[in-house]
């Protein structure tokens, strides 16, 4: 409780920062038609107008909140312009590149952890990649698969898959390292093959890194499904809605649609702490 | 055939010897550690290079890496052009002002709680938010060239270096700040001779997590529009012309200049916390 009053108040100040920079931004749009119609207009009689209009420099909170309220509900699901569809489209993609991506990443780190070759040789490549902005490759894969006509979710997914699966390749083989040599010291006094050490010990002793690692790699699956669908076209999605928005300059769809995309990666990423939080304390890990 | 059957026997060839090298007592020099990856990544070139000509894949889907380095050294001037205008022009200023932002910012909210207690949920919020995003709108505003490219750098970097380094201001341990406060030292004493010292793997982990991101955002934020130059607005295009050996190229220089970001910005990180357990070994 002791956060919540903080936080509310940095919020508030963020909606006040943003109205009276929506004012400011907007304001010489509303002087400019003022000045065409050869008529004065006072600071009072510009301040409501800087807030309701049609397209504007910086949309007033309100304003967004009234353009996702209408994306969100005002729309049959299965419309065009409802949000739900677009974030459905986005999502489908973002879940199916994150499976697709976290078990190749699980599969890989279990292959680093039990073969020493592997690891040497693999393991550094996996390093630098973290450091490459991995997304450039994001038209070209979406262009190429559609070239060797693979279409729709999956290019989309595959792009995903590829951006979640380096963090938990790396926080995986951290995770499967991490018990120490006592521990794997009384395994092998138990006479305990590999694969026991693995399930019994490796595994469960992985799973805080695993779920750390899972948080990093949802977010950026979504990040890669968004920017995915900017070079098809803009046909469907979140990031086909930020694309017309700024082609046709609606820039309340844009924030709607970043908005949107806010909240579906904060729901994932709860969503995933959430299932942390009951696994480690069934496991009776939890801190 | 012969390059599939080329490719694969020079894979098996290489495993083996990595293997092997994997399992000798070379391991323990640095020459033996840094070998068994570059030959891992050389196999994949190979391998690359082997599948592509033996199952003879058209350029417009894969080009070869032959091709690419070729196209690479033909376009130096190109690349260098783009390299310019997204790297040093948006990406690296989008980044010191963005990285200095947030270091300024942080050591402005350290004297309150309140703040602190306020800013950072709505900071590690902001930071899991796919922020690319917002490129449209900042593109807009700023227009096509380089500032707007800089801006979204800004906004991209600054959520992950702000939230480090409040944390990294509250590693100093009690004992130490007791010893500043008995030797009478101000505020802004102790933060410069001792909070900001060990402040520093905090803030140069966020730094180094801004490398990346800098350039995610400054390459993503030129799709949404840009001059007729620039990593973003290359790969685009050459993607729409087919010229995927280009778009390789551009890809190549990217991941070079994002490594070597990464580099510099850890090598001043070891000069700089040259005193942390991680960095002496």
């Amino acid at each position: 409780m002791k956060a919540v009053v903080p936080i509310l108040t940095v919020l508030a100040v963020i909606v006040a920062l943003w109205y009276a920079a929506a004012v400011w931004m907007n304001a010489p749009w509303e002087r400019d038609q003022a000045a065409r119609a050869g008529t004065a207009i006072t600071f009072a009689q510009l301040l409501p107008l800087t807030m309701v209009q049609e397209r504007p420099v910086l949309p007033a909170p309100h304003q967004v909140a009234v353009g996702l309220w209408e994306g969100l509900a005002g729309q049959a699901i299965t419309s065009k312009r409802s949000l739900v569809y677009h974030g459905w489209v986005t999502l489908s993609a973002t879940l199916l590149g994150f499976a697709i991506g976290t078990t190749a990443g699980v599969l890989l780190a279990v292959g680093i952890v039990h073969n020493r070759a592997m690891d040497l040789s693999v393991m550094p490549w996996a390093i630098a990649s973290q450091t490459i902005p991995i997304l450039a490759i994001a038209p070209m894969i979406i262009v190429v698969l559609n070239s060797v006509g693979v279409s729709g979710l999956l290019p989309k997914a595959i792009i995903s898959a590829y951006l979640s699966f380096f963090p938990v390749v790396v926080g995986m083989v951290k995770g499967l390292r991490s018990p120490d040599a006592m521990q794997l010291d009384l395994l092998r006094t138990y006479n305990a093959s590999r694969a026991a050490t693995f399930w019994k010990l490796r595994l469960p002793a992985s799973m805080p890194y695993l779920f750390t690692s899972l948080k990093v790699g949802i977010a950026a699956a979504l990040v890669g499904a968004i920017v995915g669908e900017l070079p098809t076209g803009a046909v469907a999605g979140l990031g086909a809605r930020l694309l017309q928005g700024s082609y046709y300059g609606q820039t309340v769809q844009i924030w709607a649609a970043l908005f949107t995309a806010a909240f579906a990666a904060a729901a994932l990423v709860a969503l995933i702490g959430a299932v942390q939080r009951v696994t480690l304390r069934r496991m009776g890990m939890a801190r | 055939m012969i390059w599939l059957v080329f490719a694969f026997g020079f894979w098996a060839a290489a495993w083996a010897l990595n293997v092997r090298l994997a399992a000798s007592s070379l391991m323990r020099s640095r020459a033996g550690r840094l070998a068994v990856p570059a030959i891992f990544g050389i196999t994949l070139l190979v391998v690359w290079e082997g599948v592509v000509r033996g199952l003879a894949v058209p350029g417009v889907i894969l080009p070869p890496p032959t091709a690419i380095a070729a196209r690479i050294a033909a376009e130096v001037p190109t690349l260098w052009l783009d390299f310019v205008q997204t790297f040093v022009k948006g990406a690296l200023s989008g980044y010191i002002m963005g990285c200095g932002a947030a270091v300024l910012v942080a050591i402005a909210i350290d004297r309150s709680p309140f703040l602190q207690r306020g800013l950072l949920p709505v900071g590690n919020f902001v930071a899991a938010l796919p922020i690319v995003g917002i490129a449209p709108i900042l593109v807009m505003w700023f227009g096509f060239d380089w500032h707007s490219k800089a801006a979204v750098v800004v906004v991209m970097v600054f959520f992950p270096v702000l939230v480090n380094t409040v944390a990294g201001l509250a590693a100093s341990e009690v004992m130490q700040r007791d010893l500043m406060a008995t030797y009478s030292a101000s505020y802004w004493q102790t933060l410069w001779k001792l909070r900001l010292p060990a402040a520093m793997p905090f803030i140069f982990n966020g730094l180094k997590i801004a490398t990346t991101l800098a350039l995610i955002g400054a390459i993503v934020a030129e799709f949404f529009g840009s001059p007729i130059r620039g990593m973003g607005f290359r790969i685009s295009t050459e993607v729409g012309r087919l010229g995927l050996d280009m778009v390789w190229a551009e890809i190549t220089v990217a991941a070079l200049a994002g490594s070597a970001f990464y580099g510099l910005v850890a090598l001043i990180e070891r000069g700089v916390t040259f005193w942390h357990p991680s960095q002496r070994h």
